[in-house]
């Protein structure tokens, strides 16, 4: 069991490597190939020359690739100090640099929305779990049913209506209409109750799409399990029938819902921009869509890698739960 | 092996109008239907036997004969956990030990299950929970029908072990599935159905997907545990020569009926139905000399929805012209003895099949 | 490692006398061997043939051993006979099946097909001997596929090898179709429309349409009913006298494998340990496994119920084919092991005419290591499964045989005839050709070691 989790981790590691290169030589190799010139973005179109040259310099745009690859990485690790003439500005570890527009450093950027977009993903999470795999279960045990044809409809419709259209109506019917919830997005800090009320319906949004995808695979994956061999073996010893399905088909059905979810936790935390975008939450998913508008490479890159730091992280601890659930994962 | 305190005694009061029989398993008329998209499935139609303490019943035929389905049926397993909207339809009476298990409570035989009556299946490998270990899933079966802590019920896990024959039962017990040989799987199955000493043991193709000398050592064990548990088998296979080893009666099935049912021996040297005549040919024997040819039964087996009119073996009998006036096509045979404890379902007359088998058949096996 | 090396060179010298011999063989090595034989040319020929499936662990795949599928087997199929291979599961008899069709590439060995190398054949290579060599699959309903026709399935061989058959594709399928036994105007319909035992059959017509010289049947008759299974049987009986079809047919099922063979090769963990024509393995099974594995074929006879004391049980189930025992590998569930049977590994030798045995402690023969008497652990605890009567039977026609020949021998006294091209340095077959000139002195042992294994039963008891 240890083997294996150092395994994962060390190819977790790995990973994060050829991930922070691939995506630092995309954004700072593509503009180049594209004749954008970074520094002029920088600066602005109507700059003078000489302070063009000097972003160049302090930027180190003008380095070869490895170069600036080798100080990008120091950046993240140990910081760096961006240098031009007399101008030296000291970023400390981990360094992303800096926004191209309003200048600020793009860590303190990411540090601030990253919570905001946890606390979106991590809460939707829990509400599509719990009513995707029940309707999904209730649904395999009533197969042929109104109530599984019912939840089948509504979860079709959750899959195939887009955030913004069912976001919107949310907020038309229970924030303008009914005045039920004031939709307005308010921090932790400020007030928890604010927040959670605020978040609420983004929550229900963000729920409905994903519950709907979890309640039909837990249908299908629900309804292979109740055929296996090993579960007519559990009701031969006398089993009651909720052990049967709460313990020996639940523990099986878990093992695809698991993998699902790990890909769609580390997904959203990058790219909820949607849902964020329809209710004014101002997470990275806002954010990296401004910073697309704007050119803000520095904030792209940022976000990119905190999303691929995300994504392997819910892998990691996916494939953690699958050795836990599944002895014969460990061997592997 | 110290457990006496069953409960499970006549609980259920009888529905029917028949009286309870006086033996321990009694099934009479059991029909098992399975509406489908194309038909009404009828896997067991109309079937009836019975079955004593410490007797081993062997039950013959093919696939798509019923007899999966008869004994998934005593189990009550058709109807345990079916959610779909099509359920089997099953008539009949079922009587264990006094009660009558389609009529009863689904939860008194729930209560049954695992207890009184218990099962071991074809494939051990799916039949046993891959993410349980092997003395988990034992503890489980002990401790639904047993209030005790899991450490005694864990004590009475490595006991089961030790006795099917498992090396280190103690260090195995924690061991999972995938860990076990499928010899060693087979035995734990065993011993997890044997944990609450049943009386009734159905054994579905118990060594179908064994080797042939772990198969041996199978059939060797449940005949062991057998002498000392003092309970009524049933074993469900295709292959004749494992019931030949193990079996006191036997009962042919085909197409969702009994052919021919009586004691081991009879059925073997004096069978008095067309078909159990075509599963002795079709075989090959290592006890005989070289057969020349094997003497196949032509044709398939019946479409359980369109079971041939008559009887159902007709279309692959070479006899079925031998009884006058098309009664093989048109009228179904009916179970007649034909011996001591000995029937067969045929049209043709007991002198008939008697000269068929003895100048036609019996040579040439 | 160093293991195998040893068994490479203890299988491969066996068989060398005819392998530079080149095509169709007339050569006098394997002449006699077939001496008794029924007649008919060597079609397929296979030395020291290996597949080890290598295991590949951790980060970088690393190769941490293999499956040795196949370890160094030797044997020869002629032309119309039916050669059976029998074995359980793991023994490595449906990877020799898919190494001779060539569906696999050997780790090492040679196969010969009329005389020619096909080892190393690549795909276009191998495109010719694919019409002379086919395969029947065990399971009819994967083997098919489920979209396209009997008549597009059966007539594939002619498309893939661009034959255009006499009277064109439909009408040569349908006669196939015939041939096997199903209706032709069943030519535009799916397989779902037939029953396990038709769809064999079509498995067999596709087998058939390039009309093969050879056809490899891996358990054909496994998945079907009883009564199903028969007709199968006796159709391939009645196509190959009609076709002169050679068969090598893989089957677990001993029964099966004895009515449909000819010779059969009994194989345990990738190797032959006994290969021999039908009527010998089934009435003198020199090989411990062997016997073990016909005794515990259920007899459908209930008057033997209980007869337990003919059965031989066998401990434990067979090893992993990752690390095979050392020496001999069934020693470690052979109620004969001794210490030679861990340490040595038995050449598969001809012990009497058309029979070879891989064995140093023969059934229903003289012993090939007299010497070594005292039994491992292990095979006391094996004995003690084992009836007495089948051990005592068992000592008693040893000594006979061994006696038998001791006469033998003094009577033509050039006792030159039993492994004359056996001229190999090989231990095991020097000690085997040092028995005739010995005679009295193995003679007696073998008969000092009857009483002995009697008494040894008695403390067992």
């Amino acid at each position: 069991m240890l083997a294996y989790l150092i395994r994962r981790l060390f190819a977790a590691a790995v990973m994060l490597v050829v991930i922070i290169l691939v995506v630092f030589s995309i954004f700072f190799l593509v503009p180049k190939w594209a004749g954008v010139d970074i520094a002029t973005s920088f600066v602005g179109k109507q700059a003078d020359p000489h302070a063009v040259e000097a972003v160049r310099e302090k930027l180190g745009l003008g380095d070869p690739i490895y170069v600036q690859v080798w100080h990008f990485f120091k950046g993240i690790f140990v910081g760096r100090t961006y240098a031009a003439g007399g101008d030296v500005t000291h970023c400390a570890a981990p360094c992303f640099g800096y926004s191209f527009r309003s200048e600020q450093a793009v860590w303190p950027v990411l540090t601030d929305r990253f919570p905001v977009t946890l606390g979106l993903a991590l809460g939707a999470a829990v509400l599509w779990l719990i009513f995707g795999v029940a309707a999904g279960v209730l649904s395999a045990l009533k197969r042929g049913s109104l109530w599984d044809r019912g939840a089948m409809v509504v979860a079709l419709s959750g899959v195939s209506l887009p955030i913004y259209f069912t976001g919107l109506l949310s907020l038309a019917i229970f924030s303008y209409g009914l005045h039920w919830i004031d939709g307005k997005y308010v921090s932790v800090g400020d007030s928890f109750g604010g927040w959670f009320s605020g978040m609420l319906l983004p929550w229900i949004t963000l729920a409905f799409l994903y519950a709907a995808m979890y309640a039909r695979i837990t249908r299908a994956t629900m309804l292979e399990i109740l055929g296996e061999d090993y579960i007519r073996t559990a009701r031969a010893k006398g089993l009651t029938e909720p052990v049967v399905i709460g313990k020996h088909a639940m523990r099986s059905t878990m093992t695809p819902i698991l993998t699902m979810l790990g890909m769609d936790l580390g997904a959203l935390i990058g790219g909820a921009i949607l849902t964020e975008t329809t209710f004014s939450i101002p997470g990275l998913g806002q954010a990296v869509l401004t910073a697309i508008k704007n050119q803000d490479l520095p904030i792209i890159l940022g976000v990119t890698l905190i999303t691929s730091l995300a994504v392997l992280i819910a892998n990691l601890a996916v494939d953690v739960l699958y050795a836990v659930i599944d002895p014969r994962v460990r061997l592997a | 092996m110290t457990e006496l305190s069953k409960t499970g005694a006549a609980v259920g009061e009888p529905t029917s109008s028949s009286p309870a029989p006086s033996s321990f398993l009694e099934v009479r008329d059991l029909k098992v239907h399975f509406p489908t998209d194309d038909g009404l499935v009828k896997s067991v139609d109309g079937l009836s036997f019975q079955l004593e303490k410490g007797k081993t019943l062997g039950i013959v035929g093919e696939s798509g004969s019923g007899k999966s389905v008869t004994s998934l049926g005593i189990m009550g397993l058709h109807t345990a956990g079916q959610y779909g909207k099509r359920k089997a339809q099953i008539s009949g009476e079922i009587w264990l030990n006094g009660t009558e298990l389609l009529s009863a409570d689904p939860d008194h035989v729930r209560k049954l299950r695992g207890r009184e009556m218990a099962m071991i299946f074809q494939d051990p490998l799916s039949a046993l929970h891959p993410y349980y270990t092997i003395g988990a899933q034992i503890v489980e079966a002990y401790r639904i029908h047993h209030d005790v802590d899991k450490k005694t019920a864990k004590r009475r896990a490595v006991e089961m072990l030790d006795r099917v024959g498992i090396p280190q039962p103690d260090k195995r017990v924690d061991s999972y599935p995938h860990e076990f040989s499928g010899g060693m799987r087979q035995r734990a199955m065993i011993a997890m159905s044997l944990v609450n000493n049943p009386e009734l043991l159905i054994a579905d193709e118990p060594t179908t997907a064994l080797d042939v000398t772990v198969q041996a050592q199978i059939l060797d064990l449940i005949r062991d545990l057998q002498k000392e548990f003092g309970s009524a088998v049933i074993i469900i296979t295709h292959d004749l020569g494992v019931v030949a080893e193990l079996a006191d009666d036997i009962l042919v099935m085909y197409g969702g009926r009994c052919v021919e049912r009586g004691p081991a021996e009879k059925v073997f040297y004096e069978p008095r139905h067309p078909y159990t005549w075509g599963l002795l040919g079709s075989m090959p024997r290592l006890d005989r000399d070289q057969q020349e040819r094997l003497i196949p039964v032509k044709g398939s087996p019946p479409s359980l929805i369109n079971i041939p009119s008559g009887c159902a073996f007709n279309p692959r009998c070479p006899y079925a012209d031998v009884p006058k006036d098309n009664l093989t096509r048109t009228v179904r045979p009916e179970l007649t003895g034909v011996g001591d404890k000995h029937w067969a379902a045929c049209h043709m007359s007991q002198e008939q099949r008697e000269r068929i088998w003895t100048e036609e058949i019996a040579p040439k096996l | 490692m160093s293991e195998n090396a040893e068994d490479k060179a203890g299988s491969i010298p066996a068989q060398s006398d005819g392998a530079e011999a080149g095509p169709a063989g007339e050569t006098s090595g394997t002449a006699t061997l077939t001496k008794d034989a029924a007649p008919g040319e060597i079609l397929l020929k296979v030395t020291g043939l290996q597949k080890h499936f290598p295991i590949k662990k951790g980060l970088f795949q690393r190769q941490v051993g293999a499956v040795r599928a196949v370890d160094g087997i030797d044997f020869e199929v002629r032309s119309g006979e039916t050669l059976g291979v029998v074995g359980e599961s793991g023994c490595g008899k449906s990877t020799m099946g898919r190494l001779i069709t060539r569906l696999l590439e050997p780790t090492a060995g040679a196969i010969e097909f009329e005389g020619k190398d096909i080892t190393h054949l690549g795909v276009s290579g191998m495109r010719p001997m694919r019409r002379d060599v086919q395969m029947i699959f065990q399971d009819p309903y994967s083997s098919l596929n489920p979209r396209h026709t009997i008549g597009t399935i059966v007539g594939a061989p002619f498309r893939l090898q661009g034959v255009e058959p006499e009277g064109g594709v439909k009408k040569e399928v349908q006669r196939l179709l015939s041939v096997v036994g199903l209706n032709p105007e069943h030519y535009n319909r799916y397989p779902h429309e037939f029953s396990g035992g038709q769809r064999q059959r079509i498995g067999i017509a596709r087998a058939l349409a390039l009309k093969p010289k050879l056809v490899v049947a891996d358990e054909p008759v496994s998945a079907l009913d009883v009564s199903i299974q028969a007709q199968v049987v006796n159709l391939m009986d009645d196509l190959q006298e009609e076709l002169g079809l050679t068969y090598v047919i893989i089957a677990h099922d001993l029964s099966v494998v004895r009515h449909v063979s000819d010779r059969i090769a009994v194989m345990y963990l990738g190797k032959i340990v006994e290969l021999a024509d039908r009527e010998s393995l089934y009435k003198a099974p020199m090989h411990p496994y062997t016997k073990a594995l016909m005794s515990a074929v259920p007899i459908p006879d209930p008057a033997r119920k209980n007869a337990k004391s003919e059965r031989i049980l066998l401990k434990g189930d067979v090893p992993s084919p990752i690390s095979p025992p050392s020496g001999c590998r069934f020693h470690t569930r052979c109620w004969k092991a001794t210490e030679i049977c861990r340490t040595t590994e038995p050449a598969l030798l001809e012990l009497r005419p058309g029979q070879r045995v891989a064995c140093h402690h023969p059934e229903n023969f003289e012993d090939q290591a007299p010497q070594d008497t005292v039994l491992l652990t292990a095979a006391k605890e094996a004995a003690e499964l084992v009836a007495d009567e089948v051990l005592a039977e068992s000592a008693e026609t040893s000594a006979a045989v061994a006696a038998e020949l001791a006469e033998e021998a003094a009577a033509e006294e050039p006792a030159s005839e039993e492994p004359a091209s056996e001229e190999t340095a090989s231990e095991e077959v020097a000690a085997s050709e040092e028995t005739p000139s010995e005679e009295a002195a193995s003679a007696e042992t073998a008969e000092a070691s009857a009483p002995e294994s009697g008494s040894q039963e008695s403390t067992d008891k």
